[in-house]
């Protein structure tokens, strides 16, 4: 929830350019991006108490539940997950594209990163409704709601990632990005890099691991 | 309304705190009504479950937590030597976004009744609780959790990033310290009580199994989860009272805190430990005697680090000077009630012990005296202390003497029986007892003592009322140690005209004072330069010549004026108009916002929408969420042609009691 408000923060806040307005900081690094830090710290215990219920609750459905392993396809989330990875390498390329000034092509690369994440997003969509119509629901099973909870909140933070990106293609368009400003390319990559990596050890631990 | 200057927001929030501090008190007032007498019918069972409920989460969530942000957020910059904090228009969010989660749980009352689940909400009883009692807690709780977070995050970077040039870790003051370790167990600590609140969200809206046992659910999933929040929740709620503690006791004992680097690493290690020992909330529910073992092992170890602390205070005061000021007998009063309150804990980490007492009121004796007699007691010293720096005015000791003793009178008569009620068995969250019990007596005795310390809150709101007309006292009246006492009080918008150069552990003291053969503290005849310059500046500021002589201290009133008394201070006073030569450091305030307020109006709105279940409101809430939140980011953060701001402060000072903008 509090997300887009930190990484919108750092825009404004008291990063603007040319940083005059405070001695430079004790550690050298930007308030913007020990505090993108922190929130992240923050965010892997989010994850973690998340990952938490659903290994506890894993295999604890009654006898002839329906299991995960019957609801997954495995070549499908394996795609999506591939879209997922490719959208932090052109994320890179777009915090590479304005470093060197490059406006143009990074927007592009911001929204090729977007386009990506909604992809995901839609595909994971895609995948609960699927989930639904073979009889899982949140309430269905524990089965159901642990899994819904965990990549559910997955969903959400790749959801505001997206349009973070898109506030960042409008500020460019807008020349509110400036060179000078790439570290806010910076933050909202730290945070998708976050997103990402944390998708790998779900889909390791969701979909992989019986 | 839209100040984003961290000292208005750290009053704000002490303000909002205080208010919810006498309903709070109000409603334990009211429980000790009804507990007064047997069979008493003031209350009904359904009241009394409402109102222990609301007490009790008023007292962490809307007290204790609050007023420790309050101090934090003043104290913290001028403590490190910062202008602000790191994000000034976060930090008005986070305010705003806390008195927005405060009033939405308490529109509850009006809205079909107040939670009425206990502070600890146990799951799975709170999954189907009927009404919408248990939802505003739950989402009054997600709203806070934002509140904390926000606030966290900004003070960590603060503290990290914002130093003064010189201020090393390991010279930042132990407030500084304690603040610190506290935020970062608030920044670890809330994302799991989110998940859980978000997973009972789910059961109470959407029908989800996280809680229900029918489907196989793990009855403890919510325990785990609260208490890995919950007991860090108590070191937050504590540590920040311990580090104003650590202030007070060397000011007033005219001696450096004993000990300083343990003080601090067992402040940090009572962080670290304060995750491994949350089940010992649960040695009741039977987890198996392996958990058991070692949780209670666990638990004993933390007494150790809080042991070297309340060694290091003793031996602060040891041979010291003592001044029996207000601060002082409030920091006294922590260090004694706190220890009675640790001990009766360490009884609990006792397995035996502690499956016959949980659940009685010696369970409520011990956190009463770790959380009044604690964080309260501390907490109210720092106010005592503090105060002439917030509003350059002294309280009178006089009222501060009798509210200490009132208080501390009125808190050992009301908690000191619980632990006898505990003993003979009364258990805890029942609103009502027979005769003959035996348990008439020490109630009744309880009873009289929560008026003795509400008398003893009344006494504190007639000496802030009296305070407005006292005359303005020099900037440095307790003759302390650490840098906010440096400036003006209160202080400027931009608290340091030049941001200070730090060369040593209490710094400030250190600039007024040097050792003499017998390495005895004497006063410093040839203060180093820049501190000439401030004190000369500061003249402009203060009527220090109106001033009482500052309690206590001898000679303590000519000190503070040799300073002061002179001239312009021309070489540091001048930033306003002229900024060439060499004066380079301009002073760049950022300017006030409206849309912290705007965006946090939008949380509310969201979780009416989603309790009611009605999608239009919780459309609207998220994207008024999302869509200020967007303004906001493109507002700039200082206006460019803005005037510099004028350097002497006014001195007419509005009452902070009657809150700010
Ligand atoms: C005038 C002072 C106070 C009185 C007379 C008082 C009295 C009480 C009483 C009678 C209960 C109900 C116990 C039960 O039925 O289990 C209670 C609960 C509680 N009190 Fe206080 N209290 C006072 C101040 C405080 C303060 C300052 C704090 C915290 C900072 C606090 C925190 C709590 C908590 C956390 C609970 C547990 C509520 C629950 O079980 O959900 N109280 N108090
Ligand atoms: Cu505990």
């Amino acid at each position: 929830m509090a997300a887009p408000t930190k990484t919108e923060e750092h825009g404004a806040a008291h990063g603007d350019a040319g940083g005059a307005n405070h001695p430079p900081s004790t550690t050298g690094l930007s308030n913007e991006k020990v505090a993108m830090w922190a929130f992240l710290g923050s965010e892997c215990l989010l994850f973690g108490a998340l990952i938490s219920v659903y290994l506890l609750y894993k295999g604890q459905d009654p006898e002839g539940a329906i299991t995960p392993h019957d609801v997954y396809d495995i070549p499908f989330t394996s795609v999506s997950t591939f879209v997922l990875l490719m959208s932090s390498l052109t994320m890179v390329l777009a915090l590479a594209a304005i470093q060197r000034g490059e406006h143009r092509r990074c927007r592009v690369w911001l929204l090729t990163t977007a386009a990506l994440g909604a992809t995901f997003v839609g595909g994971q969509a895609y995948e609960f409704t699927v989930f639904i119509q073979e009889g899982v629901t949140l309430s269905s099973s524990l089965f159901g709601s642990s899994f819904y909870a965990l990549t559910g909140f997955h969903g959400v933070h790749v959801t505001l990632g997206v349009l973070m990106l898109l506030s960042l293609y409008s500020l460019s368009m807008k020349g509110k990005l400036p060179k000078e400003r790439a570290e806010s390319v910076e933050l909202v990559g730290l945070y998708w890099h976050f997103v990402d990596i944390v998708w790998i050890v779900l889909f390791t631990l969701v979909y992989l691991i019986k | 309304m839209t100040t984003v200057d961290h000292k208005k927001i750290g009053i704000m929030y002490s303000v909002t705190a205080f208010i919810f501090f006498i309903i709070g008190g109000v409603e334990a007032l009211m429980l000790r009504v009804q507990l007064g007498t047997p069979d008493s019918t003031f209350l009904s069972a359904e009241a009394y479950n409402q109102i222990f409920t609301m007490h009790g989460t008023t007292m962490i969530f809307l007290v204790v937590m609050p007023l420790s942000a309050g101090l934090a957020n003043y104290l913290l910059p001028l403590m490190v030597g910062a202008r602000d904090v790191a994000f000034p228009r976060l930090n008005a969010f986070g305010f705003w976004v806390f008195l927005a989660g405060g009033l939405f749980m308490y529109s509850s009352f009006f809205l079909g009744g107040a939670p009425n689940g206990g502070w600890f909400g146990y799951a799975p009883l709170s999954r189907l609780t009927p009404g919408h009692n248990m939802d505003y807690w739950v989402f009054g709780l997600q709203i806070l959790g934002i509140a904390s977070l926000t606030g966290a995050i900004n003070l960590i970077v603060t503290v990290i990033n914002l130093r003064a040039p010189g201020m090393t870790l390991f010279r930042m003051p132990i407030f500084v310290w304690m603040s610190l370790v506290a935020q970062f167990l608030l920044l670890f600590a809330l994302p799991v009580i989110t998940v859980a609140l978000f997973l009972l969200m789910f059961d109470r809206q959407f029908g989800a199994n996280f809680f229900n046992a029918q489907a196989g659910a793990d009855p403890l999933l919510w325990q785990h989860l609260f208490w890995l929040f919950g007991h860090p929740e108590v070191y937050i709620l504590i540590l920040p009272a311990m580090g104003v503690v650590s202030e007070i006791l060397p000011v007033f004992s005219r001696k450096p805190l004993f000990g300083y680097q343990v003080m601090v690493i067992s402040g940090i290690a009572i962080g670290f430990i304060g995750w491994g020992v949350w089940a010992h909330h649960m040695f009741a529910t039977g987890i198996g005697p392996v958990a058991t073992s070692a949780f209670s092992a666990s638990t004993m170890f933390i007494a150790v680090p809080t042991g070297v602390k309340i060694f290091n205070w003793l031996s602060t005061m040891w041979k010291g000077k003592i001044r029996a000021t207000s601060p002082m007998l409030f920091a006294v009063g922590f260090v004694t009630m706190f220890t009675i309150g640790g001990l009766s804990g360490v009884t609990h980490a006792i397995v035996p012990h502690d499956t016959q007492q949980t659940d009685t009121y010696y369970i409520v004796a011990h956190f009463h005296y770790v959380l009044f007699g604690g964080s309260i007691f501390g907490l109210f010293g720092g106010i005592y202390y503090w105060w002439p720096k917030f509003t350059g005015k002294l309280l009178s000791e006089t009222l501060g003497k009798w509210q200490f003793w009132l208080m501390l009178a009125g808190f050992n008569l009301t908690f000191g029986p619980f632990h006898i009620l505990g003993l003979q068995g009364m258990p805890r969250r029942v609103y009502t007892y027979p005769d003959g019990m035996g348990w008439n007596f020490w109630n009744m005795a309880a009873t009289v003592g929560s008026f003795m310390i509400a008398l003893a809150v009344l006494v504190f709101m007639v000496n802030v009322w009296k305070a407005r007309k006292s005359p303005l006292v020099p900037e440095d009246p307790w003759d302390s140690r650490t840098l906010e006492w440096s400036i003006p009080s209160p202080p400027p918008e931009y608290n340091f005209a030049k941001i200070p150069v730090v060369t040593a552990r209490d710094d400030w003291w250190h600039q007024k004072y040097e050792e003499d053969e017998n390495g005895r503290a004497v006063r410093r005849k040839e203060m180093a330069p820049d501190v000439v310059a401030l004190l000369g500046r500061r003249s402009s500021a203060v009527a220090v010549a109106d001033g009482p002589p500052p309690p206590g201290g001898e000679g303590a009133g000519d000190e503070a004026t040799t300073g002061t008394g002179s001239g312009e201070g021309d070489d540091t006073g001048d930033h306003t108009g002229d900024h060439t030569g060499d004066h380079t450091e301009h002073i760049h305030m950022p300017s006030p916002s409206y849309w912290p307020l705007v965006s946090s109006l939008g949380l509310p709105v969201l979780s009416y929408g989603l309790i009611y279940q009605y999608l239009p409101v919780s459309v609207l809430g998220g994207l008024w969420i999302l869509g200020s939140l967007y303004a906001w980011a493109l507002e700039p953060s200082t206006a460019p042609e803005e005037p510099e701001p004028e350097l002497s402060s006014s001195t007419e000072l509005a009452p902070v009691s009657q809150g700010t903008d």
